[in-house]
């Protein structure tokens, strides 16, 4: 074999294992928090693979460590030791600032109780993830109106979360996590606070997101029936795996 | 821009709230300026102080008096180009409340040695050749309804029985800080009458009031004057002009300290309300740090948030509490124009009431400002459930 075949067969070689290489990769993760006097373990060598353009439920017990993962995958929080890779960085070792800029650039949010900005209007929460970019003003509000359109919103731009329902304000939520295109979208209890009808919508906008747009999804939820939205439902059981389970999504 | 009016709309969040804490700020700047003033106002003599006069008194006390021989002596002095001298009176006019300063000169020398009472020709000669005439101060013609050709009537104290005079000009000051408030009166008039009614108490001046050519000269001059009179009957002390009028504050500094420490309290007190303001501001928003943090956004931003919020509210405040501080200095001018008769906001009050109001807001955002950058996201978005 000649040293140019050699260097083709090694090339494509690593661009396979490129392309295998889940986006997210927990290896032996171990998380505990000091309560009181006490060291509680939640998460004990916990280990999962999330492939890119997964929709992926994770159900457990209260303090069985789904949201703690979640977390940690976001990167708002850091293991005590274990390996965690998204898009084959190793995100545990960032600094604090680093990973700020890594979450800016690969995360977005949607947050049980939506977390949005109570002094800026729904463009303007849309628009503050992007203020962390070089984008000039005109290309935000454009891709700010963009979002609020995909998410049906385009007639509520100017009205500030307290004009808005509940449905609607988590609906800007989800457009303010999607504002920066980011690798993945962590949601918390994304319908936690939402009545049926509006949680039924929020989750068929997810569903569409992660369909038409390839967009990964990784969702804590305790409620079976959201989580059947997704393509898979994990369950986490005292800080390990459980149980992984593969269901055809619903839809509303 | 966008950052800006994050600013304004979160300190604009709870209007109450902050329409207090402003006021609370309004107040604080407003007092601090008039204790600022009211602490001026008492260097003003110092300050008005020419530094080429001279004051020469006795060197055992004021109250002791200088023979009027020695005024030929000063004059004779290497670097005195002019010298005249004044007398303490002391009188009362109607009441003893009506209070204002009354001086009798040597007339001629001693508006020659101070230009800055300003007098029309007319007023001035006027002056000059009534021997009963007096000058008075245009604020204390003002406050007692006194004009050019009135006759006004001195109960002395000092110098026994009652003592009239004509008003001849009514003299208004060159500078802001000219005292406005004075009562000048012929010397001759008092020496002659004094000498009639209490023989032996003629010829004996209160202060001598020396120019000199050169101000560098004045401690040398002051010294040669000294040591002339020394070991006579009456030895003199002379000093600076501001040294002499300083004299008179240090008599009173426990009061001047006094009042600089309310002054300061007073900044230090609505600190202490616009910290707890601040940090009951920050601590409300845990949850929205928390998701700033969580987006991306950085301890700076953070920081700058929240010294931006506290900067914004202080700078109103004190904005409009040195906007107020010049009218109500006038008033309150107006009403302590006996005791304190020059009331003048300074630049440097008004510079150092926005230095206080800045040095309010950043000390206010700092501990608050440092919490919230050290959030921990994951608690801080708890906060919201």
């Amino acid at each position: 074999m000649s040293e140019a075949q050699g260097n083709t067969i090694e090339h494509t070689t690593a661009a396979q294992a490129a392309n295998a290489m889940p986006l997210v990769r927990v290896h032996q993760v171990v998380k505990s928090y000091q309560r009181g006097a006490q060291r509680v373990e939640v998460l004990r060598g916990l280990t999962l693979d999330i492939q890119a353009g997964e929709f992926l439920a994770l159900m457990g017990p209260s303090g069985s460590g789904k949201s703690t993962l979640l977390n940690l995958i976001a990167g708002i929080d850091q293991p005590d030791s274990g390996e965690l890779r998204v898009q084959g960085q190793d995100i545990g070792q960032l600094s604090e600032g680093d990973l700020a800029d890594w979450r800016a650039r690969n995360v977005g949010f949607i947050f049980q109780f939506y977390n949005l900005m109570p002094v800026l209007n729904a463009l303007e929460n849309v628009e503050l993830p992007l203020m962390l970019t070089n984008l000039s003003r005109s290309e935000r509000r454009a891709r700010a109106e963009n979002a609020l359109a995909l998410v049906g919103l385009a007639d509520r731009m100017d009205h500030y979360p307290n004009e808005l329902s509940g449905g609607q304000q988590q609906r800007v939520a989800i457009a303010r996590a999607l504002i920066s295109d980011p690798t993945l979208i962590v949601a918390d209890e994304p319908t936690g606070d939402l009545d049926r009808e509006s949680a039924g919508e929020i989750l068929q906008l997810m569903q569409a997101l992660n369909q038409q747009l390839g967009k990964t999804i990784i969702m804590v939820t305790h409620d079976q029936r959201a989580a059947e939205h997704a393509q898979a439902i994990m369950h986490l059981e005292k800080g390990v795996l459980s149980s992984r389970e593969e269901v055809q999504p619903r839809a509303n | 821009m966008f950052f800006l009016s994050l600013i304004i709309r979160n300190a604009l969040r709870h209007r109450l709230r902050t329409a207090l804490t402003v006021l609370g700020m309004v107040v604080a700047v407003l007092a601090f300026g008039l204790l600022a003033t009211v602490v001026d106002a008492w260097y003003a003599g110092a300050d008005a102080a020419s530094d080429k006069r001279l004051v020469t008194r006795n060197a055992t006390s004021l109250v002791f008096p200088l023979p009027l021989t020695y005024y030929p002596r000063i004059r004779a002095i290497d670097g005195v180009q002019a010298v005249s001298w004044a007398n303490w009176f002391g009188g009362v006019y109607k009441e003893p409340k009506n209070f204002f300063p009354q001086f009798a000169i040597e007339a001629r020398g001693y508006l020659a040695l101070y230009p800055e009472f300003l007098l029309s020709d007319a007023e001035r000669e006027g002056f000059l050749r009534d021997r009963r005439g007096a000058i008075v101060g245009r604020k204390t013609a003002e406050l007692y309804g006194l004009r050019v050709g009135d006759n006004i009537t001195l109960r002395g104290t000092i110098y026994p029985g009652n003592w009239d005079f004509v008003i001849r000009g009514i003299y208004h000051g060159a500078r802001k800080n000219t005292d406005e408030t004075q009562f000048f009166f012929h010397w001759d008039y008092l020496n002659e009458t004094i000498k009639i009614r209490i023989p032996g108490r003629e010829n004996r001046i209160g202060v001598y009031i020396a120019e000199v050519s050169d101000a560098s000269e004045i401690a040398r001059i002051a010294r040669d004057i000294d040591a002339q009179f020394k070991n006579a009957s009456a030895e003199t002390l002379s000093e600076t002009e501001k040294a002499f009028q300083l004299g008179f504050v240090a008599m009173t500094e426990a009061i001047v300290v006094a009042i600089r420490l309310v002054s300061y309290l007073v900044i230090f007190i609505i600190m202490a309300v616009m910290a707890n303001t601040m940090a009951m501001t920050a601590r409300e928003r845990t949850s929205e740090y928390a998701t700033l943090r969580a987006l991306g956004f950085g301890p700076a931003f953070l920081h700058g948030l929240i010294y931006g919020e506290s900067l914004a509210i202080a700078l109103c405040g004190g904005l409009l509490g040195v906007v107020l501080t010049f009218p109500v200095a006038a008033w309150v001018g107006h009403i302590l124009g006996k005791f304190l008769p020059v009331f003048t906001v300074s630049i440097e009050t008004v510079q150092m009431q926005f230095i206080a109001a800045l040095l309010v807001g950043f000390l206010a955002a700092i501990w608050p400002a440092r919490t919230a950058a050290r959030v921990n996201i994951v608690n801080g978005l708890r906060a919201v459930a």
